[in-house]
């Protein structure tokens, strides 16, 4: 049975609401909506006025083609931090998941990097590949491979993906080894008593049982990849070699901070916005339906 | 269909002993019930035969191959659990055909047997269902029927049915008892329910506490058992125990006397007095409950027709004593003569 609590009379659930309801305008309602309102205008090159342009500020951004490269950057950039945190933390958790000695400190020092902020994640990975003295670049060269991510495109893009990633293996390892021992010993047991190895029993009973937590994952994962960056791709690259690591995000900040073209970096917020809204809508949608089997 | 056999198997958990040595040979066919009170190790033997956890000492053998380094895929054994441990994501179907699939049976193979557990058991009409979609007596079945097809060699069974109601427990069991006796499958089965103990064995272990009290068919071990424990384990109402000296005898420490053995008869004309606390009248008998001069507690079984004095009346108890079992101070069974 759901327990209820039911309120008498109107005014103290609105007083209880009220903080949350004046963090969510000013801090949301009050800068989207303005951002809508941006978008539609071009501020003249002294910000003194500015002209309603329509969706002139739209349409110039779709036939834009650093923007649409820019989509693909990000699409890039969001699949390989979710396939590269997902998939290193769902390896730790399998190995946790089998160990019963030690698996508390092991699970403490995992969690670490979660606790570390995005843009001094950054630093860290910022020197230890940096051409000049950096640990890592220094070795590789040693190796025989000379590193240089301020001028390679690829190696710029795989830098702020691991840096990315890494932040969130801890956050994706606690919910995977959750529901890694969310599943009933007995059935793993039964598997293993059928005949199922241990390549099989993960594929047929592991891996479809672990499909809701797995699920909820990719979504939070997205949703990090694109907004929650901003500061690792800031302290490492600044979006460079060229556009090569500017995703989404970044651009807004770019083109509306640096370049100034504060109508084409509202207008780039709001298609942002539509994004979340989507992504949201899914998540939503797998909540209602949470038992998946 | 194969033989079994246990030989001296010691399991250690950490530095706590669970299993002190337990030996018996199985023949083919056999159906043998483990039972014994709740932590006395019946899981942890069970799980040892299934490979589920590793033999400390001793060996387990099938067919005469040794088990104890086969991991369990490969020792050709079926288990029943619990909490029956369906694959809650697959059909009813697909948890049966699992194993087969696995092996690589061929898929008309596979439906075929499937098919004729699922008669079986009467389970055609819930193929295509989940399991959180059946009752408890089905899922039972289902963990039955995934047994099963796979025709294995030895049959394992954990308490399969203590998550049951008691009516549908009495049929299961009747069930589980007649499906192996078609099968002639070698089984292993542990239970705590003694009852369910005596109508399903062939021969049964009675476990305390790691060790095999006894090993013997169900009215073997009712009418002869080796130990104090064993006389109180099996047989319900519990055998009642008294100090040989309240009953003026020497030479042992403790006179075991069961319930459906005593009779009630005049004061002091018995071989020990009581006075009455509460009868239970269950119908077919009544269960009066008395206590004795000495202070101790006595159940004594006897018809429902039999008239049953009133509470907090004396009465005397009188046995035959050639049924009396008799126990040494360390709990063992001490013959009587002749
Ligand atoms: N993995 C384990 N580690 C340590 N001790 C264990 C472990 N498994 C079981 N034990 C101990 O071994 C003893 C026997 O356990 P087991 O599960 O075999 O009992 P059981 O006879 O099946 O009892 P029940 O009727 O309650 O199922 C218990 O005292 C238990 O605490
Ligand atoms: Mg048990």
């Amino acid at each position: 049975m759901e327990k209820r609590v039911t309120f008498k009379g109107w005014l103290l659930p609105m007083l209880l609401l009220l903080p949350q309801v004046i963090i969510t305008a000013v801090f949301f309602f009050y800068p989207a909506g303005q951002a809508v309102w941006q978008s539609l205008f071009i501020p003249d090159p002294f910000g003194l006025s500015s002209r309603f342009v329509g969706l002139g500020n739209f349409e110039y951004l779709l036939g834009d083609p650093y923007y649409r490269a820019s989509f693909v950057t990000t699409a890039v950039f969001s699949g390989l931090v979710t396939l590269v945190s997902m998939g290193v933390a769902l390896y730790l958790a399998v190995l946790a998941d089998r160990l019963i000695k030690g698996s508390g400190t092991y699970r403490a020092l995992l969690i670490w990097p979660y606790a570390v902020a995005p843009a001094v994640a950054g630093v860290l990975w910022m020197f230890m590949f940096n051409t000049r003295v950096g640990v890592v670049a220094w070795y590789l060269g040693l190796l025989g491979y000379d590193w240089n991510h301020v001028l390679n495109e690829g190696e710029a893009m795989g830098l702020v993906v691991v840096a990315s990633a890494w932040g969130r293996i801890s956050y994706n390892f606690l919910f995977f080894l959750a529901g890694l021992q969310a599943i009933p010993r007995s059935v793993i047991e039964a598997a293993a008593i059928d005949g199922a190895r241990f390549w099989t029993r993960f594929r047929t009973i592991v891996w479809p049982l672990l499909s809701p937590t797995t699920f909820f994952l990719l979504v939070v994962n997205v949703v990090y990849a694109f907004f929650e960056t901003f500061g690792v791709i800031h302290t490492i690259t600044s979006g460079g070699p060229q556009q090569a690591t500017t995703i989404l995000v970044y651009k807004v900040f770019k083109d509306g901070f640096v370049g100034q073209d504060l109508g084409g970096s509202a207008a780039q917020s709001v298609i942002l916005l539509v994004l979340v809204g989507l992504l949201t809508v899914v998540q939503f949608k797998f909540i209602e339906r949470r038992v998946h089997y | 269909m194969a033989t079994l056999t246990i030989t001296d198997v010691k399991k250690t958990f950490g530095k706590t002993d669970v299993i002190h040595g337990v030996s018996i040979d199985v023949a083919e066919g056999e159906f043998i019930v483990i039972v014994g009170p709740s932590g006395c190790g019946k899981s942890t033997l069970l799980r040892m035969v299934a490979g589920l956890e590793t033999v400390t000492s001793g060996e387990i053998t099938i067919d005469g191959r040794r088990m104890n380094d086969v991991e369990p895929m490969d020792r050709n054994i079926a288990m029943v659990f619990q909490n029956y441990a369906l694959y809650p994501h697959m059909s009813v179907f697909d948890n049966m055909a699992y194993g087969l699939k696995i092996a690589g049976t061929p898929k008309a193979e596979i439906a075929e047997r499937v098919a004729q557990a699922a008669q079986m058991l009467q389970l055609e009409p819930y193929m295509g269902r989940k399991p959180r979609e059946l009752s408890g007596g089905q899922r039972q079945r289902v963990a039955m029927g995934r047994a099963i097809v796979r025709k294995p060699s030895v049959f394992l069974f954990d308490e399969p049915l203590s998550n049951l109601d008691a009516k549908l427990r009495v049929q299961m069991r009747l069930e589980i008892k007649e499906l192996q006796k078609r099968l002639g499958i070698t089984s292993l089965y542990v239970t705590h329910d003694q009852v369910e103990a005596m109508t399903l064995a062939d021969r049964m272990i009675v476990m305390n506490a790691g060790r095999a009290d006894q090993i013997g068919a169900p009215l073997e071990v009712y009418a002869n058992p080796a130990t104090e424990f064993v006389a109180g384990f099996i047989g319900s109402p519990a055998t009642n125990f008294l100090a040989a000296e309240t009953l003026g005898r020497s030479g042992v420490a403790r006179i075991g006397v069961r319930p459906e053995n005593a009779s009630l008869v005049a004061p002091d004309q018995g071989l020990a007095n009581g006075t009455l606390l509460f009868a239970e009248a269950l119908g077919a008998e009544t269960l009066l409950h008395l206590r004795l001069t000495g202070g101790e507690m006595f159940t004594l079984r006897q018809d429902g027709t039999a008239p049953v004095p009133a509470e907090g009346e004396t009465c005397g108890i009188g046995w035959d004593r050639v049924r009396e079992l008799w126990f040494d101070h360390g709990g063992n069974r001490v013959r009587q003569a002749g």
